[in-house]
């Protein structure tokens, strides 16, 4: 979605001239960007590989993720196994691979459902405003005086980690807090002019929320979402480094870390490199592409 | 500004009283297993009989609600319960516990401040130069890698290359002061390397903030020195954001305690948590819940009031 929005971002609605010229348009357009916005297109660059290679896993990776093999053990780089293989003589490369895509499903999986539960939230509590949103920023209060990390070992530790749970419970952690950024700008929109005049040709509430204010929040939902995106695969990776990601055999970036590989890490040093290079570039990519995409969506915010 | 610390301890009792109301409820019913029962199958009670005593014991009989007024009222008087599988009291155990990891995260966040807000000055300081955009593209990087993987290479290749691991038996601060300081110092370092990433950033903007004032042009036009301006003029009018900014920063800090203790194998009260959650330790998770809870809230009021201090405006404005 990103990479075929990005550049209209830029030239605003280019008229169609023939395909042609439209496709160098659009080379252009993608060119001035690249040149604008040099580290935010590398991060969408990055993203993408990462994107592409977690979606396609089991038609790129070279083994399955589970084959173990007690010949190949341990073994370093090599053309048959590009990262190496691991105790069991599973393929790293396939592992990280895999664990990428459990991350990235889990993570965006969350954030979706954490951004809806924060927008929906957002209006209600920001477009109505008086004793209801009082309370609602009362009770998100409370909330968030609890560190994230912290609710999720002990909820996940509680009720056992598997994907489905690890996405409600992040999401459940994560919505309050987005909730608060949305709201304030909500806060803001709801006063404009434009939703005047939606009241004054007679919208109700419903359509006065979702038809005026959601368009006009909406970027802000977008570029929050992106560098939420950045710091949920990180708590993901901390709660798998700690035990609680999903249950193995499947690969889990940060459970490949965790202190039961670390007499293997010793004798395969290269088993400790992998996933943290990989956890790293994706934290990395998304947070650039996130600032680079707030400059674009809203200039206003430009440098903040 | 008593009067002002005053308004804002009050303010935050509903909060605090929310945190209860919030961390026992959850625990107690959105959990689908009763950590009570599983912890009493574990434990030596497997006639119902037995079972009913020691519910008694924890005061875990009648409804919920009349279990969370009594819980309340044995919180207020410092008491957290005790811990059902080493009976010992959740009370001491904590109190013996926080030392150690207000010691990682405080130190943490003194290392970390000490590196980032000169490299974020130098990085206003010399603007669209070839040091800022170093500092500012490691910035992204400081706040992209993972705190617990450049904790793991430590470990690898630390026993690699210098056959060197963390010791295992914990020296108390007060015990064995250089003991402790040397085992804890690495893991401090490296816990201060994430929030160092938003701290440049944030140092770096504000700074540039300020040296569009008219007072910096005063200072300048008055003829003092560049050394002069920065330290006396801009760093101190750019504190007020930074004291936010650590506030901020604090429930990631925490969480890394978290982890660090995990990894270091120190006796904080992350490794307490962590412990007990897997034991379905009800009152440990409960208690230790609570501490990060109340941690966090107080920082807040801490923030504010350091607001107070620093910027009398709003002290001002707040009667």
């Amino acid at each position: 979605m990103a990479s075929s929005r990005a550049p209209e971002v830029a030239v605003g609605q280019a008229p169609a001239f023939g395909r042609a010229r439209s496709a160098r348009r659009y080379a252009r357009a993608t060119w001035r960007l690249i040149r604008r916005k040099p580290l935010g297109m590398a991060g969408l660059l990055i993203l993408l590989v990462v994107a592409f290679g977690a979606l396609f896993a089991p038609v790129i990776a070279p083994y399955s993720y589970d084959q173990t093999r007690f010949t190949s053990r341990l073994l370093s780089p090599s053309w048959s196994h590009p990262f190496g293989t691991d105790n069991l003589g599973r393929d790293t490369f396939t592992r990280i691979l895999y664990g990428a895509r459990v991350s990235l499903g889990i993570s965006a999986g969350a954030v979706v459902l954490a951004k809806s539960i924060a927008t929906v939230i957002a209006i209600t509590s920001g477009f109505y405003g008086g004793w209801l949103d009082k309370l609602g920023q009362r009770l998100v209060d409370i909330w968030i005086a609890l560190p994230t990390l912290i609710i999720l070992v002990t909820l996940i530790g509680m009720i056992g980690s598997s994907p489905g749970s690890l996405v409600a419970i992040i999401a459940l952690a994560n919505a309050p807090g987005s909730s608060r950024v949305i709201r304030s700008v909500v806060v803001s929109v709801r006063e404009e002019p434009y939703v005047e005049a939606g009241r004054a040709i007679g919208a109700n509430d419903a359509r006065l929320m979702f038809r005026y204010i959601l368009p006009n929040i909406a970027h802000i939902v977008i570029y929050s979402s992106t560098v939420t995106l950045g710091s949920v695969i990180l708590i993901v990776a901390s709660l798998g480094f700690l035990g609680y990601g999903v249950p193995p055999p499947h690969p889990d970036l940060g459970g490949m870390l965790s202190g039961d590989g670390l007499t293997f890490m010793r004798r395969q040093p290269w088993l400790a490199v992998w996933p943290g290079v990989t956890i790293t570039l994706v934290v990395f990519a998304f947070n650039v592409f996130g600032d680079a995409l707030r400059d674009l969506l809203d200039p206003r915010l430009r440098g903040s | 500004m008593s009067k002002y610390l005053v308004q804002r301890l009050v303010l935050s009792v509903p909060t605090v009283l929310g945190l209860t109301i919030l961390i026992f409820f959850l625990l107690r019913t959105v959990i689908p297993i009763d950590a009570v029962d599983f912890a009493f199958a574990s434990a030596e009670a497997s006639d119902p009989k037995r079972e009913q005593e020691l519910r008694e014991e924890f005061g875990l009989t009648g409804p919920l609600p009349v279990q969370y007024v009594r819980w309340l009222g044995r919180i207020l008087s410092g008491d957290f319960g005790s811990s059902f599988f080493t009976g010992k009291s959740v009370t001491s155990e904590l109190l013996h516990r926080i030392p150690t990891s207000v010691e990682l995260g405080v130190g943490a966040l003194t290392l970390s401040l000490f590196i980032a807000v000169p490299l974020g000055l130098m990085s206003a300081a010399k603007q669209d130069s070839l040091p800022d955009y170093a500092a500012r593209g490691s910035a992204i990087l400081f706040y992209a890698v993972p705190g617990f993987w450049v904790a793991t290479l430590v470990l690898v290749f630390g026993s690699l290359w210098f056959n060197w691991a963390p010791p295992i038996k914990y020296r108390p601060l007060w015990e064995d002061p250089i003991a402790n300081l040397r085992q804890v110092a690495l893991p401090m370092l490296i816990l201060g390397l994430s929030p160092i990433g938003t701290q440049i950033r944030l140092v770096r903007t504000q700074v540039l903030e300020v040296l569009r004032q008219d007072y910096v042009r005063t200072a300048r036009a008055k003829g003092l020195g560049t050394r002069e301006v920065y330290f006396r003029h801009v760093l101190r009018n750019s504190m007020l954001p930074i004291v936010t900014v650590v506030g901020l920063q604090l429930p990631g800090v925490v969480a890394g305690t978290v982890i660090f203790e995990q990894i270091f194998v120190l006796p904080g009260v992350g490794r307490y948590l962590l412990d007990s959650v897997q034991r379905l330790d009800l009152y440990v998770i409960m208690a230790t819940n609570l501490f990060f809870g109340f941690l966090l809230v107080f920082a807040n009021i801490v923030v504010d009031v350091s607001y107070a201090f620093i910027d009398p405006r709003i002290r001002l404005t707040s009667r």
